[in-house]
């Protein structure tokens, strides 16, 4: 365990990947395992899907920022679902003191044209609600965070979503919003961001994750570390993987073994749990061995990259403070 | 997991053999195996002689290459190595190129000059590109186009598609007439009044502040983004009024008898309630379900053995003299919990939804290579 930080200097963890990988988990841990030790974070729900109420067991979240867990030796993870439209009318009261002026605009349609419609008007409003809880200043301590955590869209949509300056350039070249823009984008492709991208080792999101990271460097976008979710502790030796692959596992041996562990008397009857013992353990090897080959083009990456265990059981509140213990294990702080 | 015992089966053969079936929409959260379901059932219905063409929206490298799709060139291609008996079927594969898609609606609808305008407008460029519902819009365009093209030359019976991978299955159905509703709405008659000097709208506006109104647009938007959206609405509009309309009608085309819906998910709880969703939504709209395919499914073995008592047994035995078997108890106890997690999270899914037959499939953790691969998936879809 180092204590050196990982991602000094971060300010906004951005965590994608593709669909099915597990990113609100992920999400949600690192927002834990980085609360750790008397610290603060607000973890970002952006697509209403309300992932992180279910995932925490709570109500839904609303657009409001609340506190949702407590960390390990104090410190404290607070959650809030960004939608578009509060999102709209926040960043008017902001920067306009027009949020009276919301409502008329509603009846007109206008919000549902700026929030769904309009390319990148939303998006920009979305990544920037992170920006302003990022730009608060440290001195503000009844509202400020020692990190944002922002469950995001996935990994297809992921480089578009965050480079709200190239989608809105055809749009507004000029005039507020662009400024505004502007001002998002200044963070996001700064040293303070850090995309994070979560897979599993299998041949489909880590294709996704390596295509992925092309994209984002190619947009001039800060990339962090790659987590591996889900992955499955090697309980076998490497002889016992390939006499499993091979069908030349010891089978009277288990069997034998069977009886004294007491789960099953009759010997015939053993012999037939020792088989299909024998055949999951074939399917466990096999998949072990292409979670190596899927690792090596992880590493190839010459990226950090995390790990984190597959709960057989699914991810429960006491399966997100474990995952977390696993990320502070790996020198998250 | 050992089955849905209270579900009915979902038979794929039979399903692909209805000739009255014309359309297959594959549906479900991101991450489940859309894409790859919707290209096997493609490939067996063609090997059970029926003509097919398959759309697919963003498939993987390696899936677009089993198919033989080199390109993305928005036009059905047809894939060799089909294995049809009598010569009888045929698959025809593409994938959306959702760009691309929008262009050709503005060419064949409009005057070269008119299309030339609304093609160049910065407006247009951003929203045929990237706006998050036009590949929904377009993968039901597209739908549209191959349908009637299927009516009137007889080149496919059966036509399968994918679905964009969007934040929630429902946007399929909901963003082109999302998208519909703008391109008709009263919104753009306020924006487009002033061009059309109407001066009838414009008196009715001012009492609901249409001062403040664009005032505060220009504020958030700037007023350049007004004037193209302006420009590009007036332009649209004379052209081919009713973006709504060719949505709806696609939509309708959806409802009837003739299109079946194939739910897709895995046994995580997002997936499945994203699939619940859906399941009712179809019901709701009275569009008609052919089934859920549940992707992902941990299978075991040795089903009768409890997680709980092969950890005993593995701790019983220790980790020396009798490690390979205790190792292989753990290994056992762990994808026993999976499976006993997933088959309590499905037997929720028909608690709620009795009736909806179900077909499974177990977890793969390959991608599919060739179309040997995708013959598999079908073989096994096939066992249910």
């Amino acid at each position: 365990m180092s204590d050196v930080q990982l991602w000094p200097g971060v300010d906004l963890h951005v965590v994608s990947g593709k669909g099915g990988t597990g990113k609100t988990t992920v999400a949600a841990s690192l927002a834990l395992a980085l609360a750790h030790g008397g610290k603060r974070t607000l973890l970002m729900e952006v697509e209403g899907r309300q992932g992180i109420a279910q995932l925490f067991d709570t109500a839904p979240l609303p657009y409001e920022e609340r506190m949702i867990a407590v960390a390990p030796e104090g410190g404290e993870v607070w959650a809030m679902a960004v939608d578009p439209q509060e999102a709209l009318l926040d960043y008017l009261e902001q920067f306009y003191n027009l949020r009276r002026a919301g409502a008329a605009l509603k009846k007109m349609g206008a919000v549902d044209f700026v929030t769904t419609i309009a390319p990148g008007l939303r998006d920009v409003l979305l990544t920037g609600k992170a920006i302003e809880v990022v730009r608060r200043k440290p001195d503000d301590k009844k509202n400020h965070y020692d990190a944002v955590v922002m469950d995001a869209p996935p990994t297809g949509r992921i480089t578009k979503f965050l480079n709200v300056n190239s989608e809105m350039s055809g749009l507004a070249k000029v005039g507020p919003i662009r400024n505004h823009a502007d001002l998002v984008m200044g963070v996001i492709a700064s040293p303070r961001t850090a995309v994070h991208l979560v897979t599993l080792l299998e041949e489909m999101p880590v294709q996704e994750t390596v295509d992925g990271i092309t994209e984002l460097k190619a947009a001039g976008l800060p990339v962090g570390a790659v987590f591996v979710n889900m992955t499955r502790p090697s309980v076998l030796t490497d002889d016992q993987r390939a006499a499993a692959i091979d069908g030349t596992l010891p089978l009277n041996q288990i069997g034998a073994d069977l009886v004294t562990s007491g789960v099953i008397e009759e010997p015939l009857a053993a012999g037939l749990l020792a088989g299909q013992l024998a055949h999951e353990a074939r399917d466990y090897a096999m998949r072990i061995a292409l979670e190596g080959r899927e690792l090596r083009r992880i590493e190839e990456l010459s990226l950090r990259h995390l790990t984190l265990p597959l709960l057989p059981s699914g991810v429960d509140l006491s399966g997100l403070y474990e995952l977390a213990a696993c990320l502070r294990a790996e020198g998250v702080r | 997991m050992t089955s849905f015992e209270n579900a009915p089966a979902l038979d794929i053969d039979a399903l692909i053999a209805d000739h009255e079936i014309k359309i297959l929409v594959c549906t479900g959260a991101g991450g489940v195996g859309k894409t790859t379901t919707a290209a096997a059932l493609a490939l067996r219905a063609a090997e059970h002689g029926r003509k097919v063409c398959v759309l697919t929206i963003d498939p993987a490298r390696r899936l677009a290459q089993a198919l033989g799709l080199a390109s993305l060139d928005n036009t059905p291609r047809e894939v060799v190595g089909i294995h049809s008996p009598d010569g009888s079927g045929s698959l025809h594969a593409m994938m959306l190129d959702m760009k691309r898609t929008f262009d050709e609606v503005v060419e064949t609808n409009a005057d070269p000059e008119r299309a030339k305008q609304i093609l160049e407008n910065p407006f247009y460029q951003a929203l045929s590109s990237s706006f998050a519902g036009t590949q929904e819009y377009m993968a039901m365009e597209k739908l549209g186009q191959l349908s009637s093209r299927a009516d009137l030359e007889g080149t496919w019976d059966l036509i399968i598609v994918d679905t964009p991978p969007s934040r929630s299955a429902l946007d399929f159905l909901d963003a082109p007439a999302r998208l519909g509703s703008f391109l008709d709405g009263k919104f753009i008659r306020i924006l487009t009044a002033p061009a059309r000097s109407a001066g009838r709208g414009i008196g009715k506006l001012a009492s609901l502040g249409f001062g403040i109104f664009t005032g505060v647009l220009s504020k958030i938007l700037g007023t350049q983004v007004l004037t193209d959206v302006g420009t590009f609405v007036a332009a649209i509009d004379t052209t081919f009024g009713g973006f709504r309309e060719r949505a709806d009608k696609t939509y309708a085309l959806l409802k009837q008898p003739s299109s079946r819906f194939v739910v897709i998910a895995a046994p995580e709880p997002d997936a499945l309630r994203e699939a619940a969703y859906f399941v009712e939504r179809l019901k709701t709209d009275s569009m008609p379900l052919a089934g859920l395919v549940l992707n992902r499914v941990q299978y075991v073995d040795a089903a009768e053995l409890s997680a709980d008592r092969a950890r005993v047994a593995a701790q019983t035995l220790g980790t020396e003299e009798h490690q390979l078997t205790s190792a292989l108890l753990g290994i056992h106890a762990n994808r026993q919990a999976q499976a006993e997690r997933q088959q309590h999270l499905a037997e929720r899914f028909t608690a709620a939804h009795p009736t909806v037959p179900v077909a499974m499939m177990p977890a793969m953790a390959e991608d599919i290579h060739d179309l040997e691969g995708l013959r598999a998936i079908g073989d096994r879809l096939a066992e249910g």
